[in-house]
């Protein structure tokens, strides 16, 4: 039994309670525990960096604290110095914190002069900060993953999207590569998906810029699933709550602006993970996403329930048989 | 810093302090900045997905940054428009650290009051807020209170959206709130009064 120390974020809670679902599915298998920091709080996400920089760090900071305590209580048996994360920017948070305070030992000092104001203190670089796939493919391994899958995801054309956060900067140079990795893939095709190349895996899904700069975002996220579509995936796999929620929720006002009529699910890797080790869609939080994958998933024979409407009709078909993508975007998408 | 001769007020450099702004701004970020490492080599911009809709590449910002221009460059969107996907980052040859520079150049700004597009500092302003109050953010807080104020026009092509979210379960009404608030309150507000000057 492997055991961990674990930092869920807020979007595990709400808007990617699913990613959180499937998580839980999964850890029982695959031999691990995972012990949540307690009462840990935001970590700021990219928006406290820019207003204040003593108080952003300080608020990461007293998470990185509160894992460290709870680690030296648990002393002997079953301890751990690493911290997971599920999501990308407070994976990225906390390993910048964590090393930042190392690198520039001026900063540590005041960050825990802040600490210590609420009794707590933190030595950079106690813990090890880590992301939820670098444990599952270098801790358990692809192997063991490989084995527990009961359902392989045979013909589910899978877009394997890593987004940016996680594979840079890379403080402790945990990943295959910056630009490519290949970590998301080869766990996916461990499964039994038909992973396709996806050459923007690590490109920008628009982060906070749907919020404050629309236009801006609308053009990331067209970008990511025209290509996707354009190299016939059938759905996405995201390892990121921030990465999801842009893709899902904001596709269809991405539409509206481009004019484009795209229907690119976005899954976490977590939801295909437990669909393969023979889980059902409704233990795994399929169904809440906003642009559905019921028509993806109906390629491995699963069935999505239906939570609100039902799927569009399909429309039929006109003239000549031709491969999807090349009839798709005619006359549909508008050059800004 | 020797006295300003008429020949270097003639080469624009007429102000002391301009002198010193690449070195305050790599100051006051996080981690060593290398800021004054750069070489003008524009990596920067060439890797940066979202360089259309800035006013300056981030390499043209490093030099205006050297040459004191404190308020073109605090007045600048490039800062607001990135989008920290660390692209130019791992890039540059010099290592600056390029994306923690634009989150100093935002607290800059906001503090001189100069970036006349108040969207982004405002969201950023209402997250902080429901963090300082909640320890937690709070997605629904958030989005009304973000919305209403700056894009009202977007509400009717978000409301399917937002139904959405809420009647699958994936926005809580109510706000969570961490056990140890008080604690967080005191770490912040003392932080508050840190600054990093060394």
């Amino acid at each position: 039994m492997n055991k961990y120390l674990f930092y869920p974020g807020c979007s595990m809670e709400s808007s990617a309670k699913a990613y959180m679902e499937s998580l839980n599915t999964i850890l029982e298998p695959l031999d691990l525990t995972f012990e949540e920091i307690d009462d840990w709080n935001c970590c700021g996400a990219t928006e406290y960096l820019g207003i204040n920089l003593i108080p952003a760090y300080s608020l990461i900071a007293r998470n990185l604290a509160l894992a460290a305590k709870q680690k030296n209580n648990a002393n002997g048996s079953g301890s751990t110095r690493t911290v997971v994360a599920p999501c990308s920017a407070c994976y990225l948070n906390l390993a910048k914190a964590d090393y930042y305070m190392q690198e520039r030992p001026s900063l540590g000092a005041k960050v825990n002069e802040a600490l210590q104001a609420g009794g707590l203190q933190y030595t950079p670089g106690a813990l090890d900060v880590r992301h939820l796939i670098d444990i599952l493919v270098y801790d358990v391994g692809v192997e063991k993953i490989r084995s527990k899958v009961v359902r392989p995801l045979t013909g589910l054309r899978v877009a394997p999207y890593m987004g940016c956060m996680l594979p840079r900067p890379d403080y402790k140079h945990r990943w295959s590569d910056h630009e490519h990795p290949t970590e998301l893939d080869d766990l996916l095709r461990a499964l039994g998906a038909d992973v396709i190349d996806f050459p923007l895996t690590t490109e920008c899904c628009g982060g906070h810029m749907t919020q404050i700069g629309p236009e801006t975002a609308f053009e990331l996220i067209r970008r990511l699933v025209a290509d996707a579509d354009d190299r016939g995936a059938q759905v996405m796999a995201t390892v990121c709550p921030m990465c999801q929620m842009n893709i899902d929720a904001y596709q269809n006002e991405m539409n509206h602006f481009f004019g484009t009529d795209y229907h690119m699910p976005i899954l976490f890797f977590t939801q295909l993970m437990g669909l393969a080790f023979g889980r059902e869609p409704e233990e795994l939080g399929i169904g809440v996403e906003l642009v559905s994958s019921r028509n993806a998933l109906a390629h491995i024979g699963v069935e999505v329930p239906v939570t609100q409407e039902p799927a569009a009709p399909k429309k039929k078909d006109e003239g000549l048989p031709m491969p999807r993508r090349w009839t798709k975007h005619e006359g549909k998408e508008v050059v800004k | 810093m020797p006295h300003m001769t008429d020949e270097r007020v003639r080469a624009g450099l007429n102000r002391e302090e301009d002198l010193s702004l690449l070195h305050e701004v790599s100051m006051k970020t996080a981690g060593v900045s290398h800021l004054e490492m750069c070489i003008q080599c524009g990596t920067c911009g060439g890797s940066c997905p979202v360089a259309q809709d800035m006013d300056h590449t981030p390499r043209m910002l490093f030099a205006m940054l050297r040459a004191g221009m404190r308020e073109e460059v605090l007045r600048s969107n490039t800062p607001w428009i990135c989008v920290s996907c660390y692209h130019c980052v791992v890039r540059c040859p010099q290592e600056v650290h390029i994306a923690d520079v634009m989150y100093t150049l935002k607290g800059m700004a906001i503090q001189a009051k100069l970036y006349s597009d108040s969207t982004a500092p405002h969201f950023s302003q209402t997250f902080v807020d429901m963090v300082e109050t909640f320890g937690r953010s709070y997605e629904l807080g958030l989005a009304s209170r973000h919305y209403l104020k700056h894009f009202p026009l977007r509400l009717p092509s978000m409301m399917p959206m937002g139904f959405g979210m809420i009647t699958k379960g994936r926005m809580s009404i109510m706000p969570k709130k961490i056990k140890h608030m008080d604690q967080l309150t005191t770490i912040l507000e003392h932080a508050k009064t840190l600054e990093l000057t060394s």
